[in-house]
């Protein structure tokens, strides 16, 4: 089953209590305190996330999300896990997209069924007209259930429902089989990891061989009169937005903070490879303020 | 003392482990202080004051937008008190308006028209509560972050001073009388766009009786900061009215 627990996989016990420092934007703090404070700004900022991607990236975020889904260029019947996927944009998209690939197939099938009598047309339209998404599928995997929450009502809002299910779990410790998923993908997600390495870890073992990995997330801008608009930018104006629309400076200024911390982008590649994965590279969206990472088990 | 604004730089990055440099950068002067750089407070007083109009539910907007745009107002406020025997000692302790100080119990029993007890009947009336009142984060001074806290504190004993309902109309006329009491420009904002929301059978009444009762009021009473009102819950509502200059309600 896609969802038990692999065998035998123990956690190393690390002293969680009293961890190792690290860091939660630029303040100081242990392994537990940082997931802990995590799990609450996503808590808090669930029901404005959406509203807030929108005004702090003046809608460009969308953009990333469809470049992403593009790069994927899944065919139907890919099983997709999407870790992070809080609030559901990258699912959705990834429906979208193998509907219409999969409404193109359909309409070349019947270009070709010419011949055919008008009840085998008929027959066979029924047939496919009921796998609408040719069998694929997506898992949304989340550790917060503010943002499933969200997410589920956002789908059901937008009529999403089949090949969709939602899952609550930790991009560490994946609550799914080894070898199970044609494409990984973690949009804005995996900065909010505490370990990162165990994700990527956790990422390869769930992956078939020949699966793919792909990582959405900010990154560095080389340019020095770029970065610094950008860092005004980030640190002026983001918190402000923060409180301004959803009461809540600390969180947005935790993001603007995660994100300066994040490895940047040859560190993130190195560290992709380090797990294991082939062929893989980076590209940089806007400058560097975004990156989508790719990688491949083989 | 002043705060520095969290001008944050990336410093160089490092995974985990034992990068120590400043908290954040922050200089907090008091629990719930976010120190901000005059740029931002720029873009919060402008930003909130759009909120607080398109989102009349969004009273902490308004609250933010009062401690933006009251460094003037403020250090006004604060040396009109320090220049008063009563302001003064209310600066000294720091007195707060909770219900976790107030002994609710006890200003009940107090007679009719006597502060305490007309206060009790207002929070009971208008269904309200001193706790709900924003905390400063704006404000770089903590002085001046009591000076603003106490003046939220002290807003629902201006409603039982000035006899005003919570209601839209009722809140317009205590602003009227604020803004003229304390210069606050949030109170004047308030002042000015509060009505705007009102039918125009209220706003007749507004602008013919109330306002200038409130505004007459404002200017002839001393300043209503530099009354400690935990010290005056026996006294008539009339006597201190009186006492403060307040003109009789319309």
């Amino acid at each position: 089953a896609l969802l038990s627990r692999p065998a035998g996989r123990l956690r190393a016990c690390r002293g969680l209590a009293a961890g190792p420092e690290m860091h939660f934007g630029f303040q100081t703090v242990t392994e537990e305190e940082r997931r802990e404070k995590i799990y609450q700004v996503f808590e808090s900022v669930a029901k404005k996330y959406d509203v807030m991607n929108d005004s702090m990236t003046l809608g460009i975020h969308r953009v990333w999300k469809d470049t992403l889904m593009h790069k994927m260029n899944p065919s139907p019947g890919t099983l997709l896990l999407d870790v992070a996927g809080g609030t559901g944009d990258i699912a959705f998209r990834f429906i979208n997209y193998v509907r219409s690939v999969r409404e193109r197939q359909l309409q070349r099938k019947l270009k070709h069924h010419q011949n055919l009598s008008w009840q085998e047309i008929f027959e066979s339209y029924q047939k496919d007209k009921f796998n609408s998404l040719g069998d694929s599928q997506v898992v949304v995997c989340d550790i917060n259930r503010e943002m499933l929450k969200v997410g589920k009502q956002k789908a059901q809002h937008l009529g999403y429902s089949e090949g969709l299910s939602w899952v609550l779990g930790n991009a560490e410790e994946l609550p799914f089989d080894n070898d199970k998923f044609d494409v990984y993908t973690i949009a804005f997600g995996i900065r909010n990891v505490t370990r990162i390495d165990l994700a990527l870890q956790e990422a390869y073992r769930v992956l078939k061989p020949g699966g793919r990995f792909l990582c959405l997330e900010f990154s560095h801008v080389s340019n020095p009169l770029l970065s610094r608009l950008y860092d005004l930018y980030s640190f002026q104006v983001i918190p402000v937005l923060g409180e301004v629309i959803a009461g809540d400076w600390k969180s947005y200024q935790y993001l603007v903070e995660s994100i300066r911390r994040f490895p940047p982008q040859e560190e993130l590649k190195a560290m992709i490879e380090d797990v294991g994965f082939f062929k893989v590279d980076y590209e940089n969206l806007n400058f560097g303020i975004v990156a989508i990472h790719s990688g491949f088990k083989l | 003392g002043r705060a520095r604004p969290s001008h944050s730089e990336p410093r160089g990055r490092d995974g985990r482990g034992g990068e120590e440099e400043e908290e954040e950068g922050w200089h907090q002067l008091y629990p719930g202080h976010i120190p901000t750089s005059p740029l931002q407070k720029a873009l919060l007083a402008a930003g909130s004051a759009v909120m607080a109009l398109y989102d009349p539910y969004r009273h902490d907007m308004v609250a933010v937008l009062g401690e933006t745009t009251g460094c003037l107002a403020l250090p006004n406020l604060r040396d009109k008190m320090k220049n008063h025997p009563e302001g003064y000692h209310i600066l000294q302790e720091r007195p707060r308006i909770r219900l976790s100080t107030l002994d609710m119990a006890r200003l009940r029993g107090l007679p009719d028209g006597s502060l305490g007890r007309e206060y009790v009947r207002f929070l009971e009336n208008n269904k309200v509560s001193p706790d709900t009142r924003m905390p400063p984060k704006f404000v770089d001074d903590e002085e001046l972050a009591y000076v603003i806290q106490r003046y939220r504190e002290v807003h629902d004993l201006m409603h039982t001073l000035l006899g005003m309902p919570t209601n839209m109309l009722g809140e317009v006329v205590v602003k009227w009388f604020e803004a003229v009491q304390t210069g606050l420009p949030m109170c004047v904002l308030g002042a000015a766009f509060g009505p705007v929301r009102l039918s125009t059978r209220k706003l007749q009444v507004l602008a013919t009786e109330l306002i200038p009762w409130a505004i007459r009021s404002g200017l002839n009473a001393s300043c209503v900061l530099n009354v400690y009102y935990e010290q005056r819950w026996e006294q008539p509502v009339e006597s201190l009215r009186e006492e403060l200059g307040i003109l009789p309600p319309p």
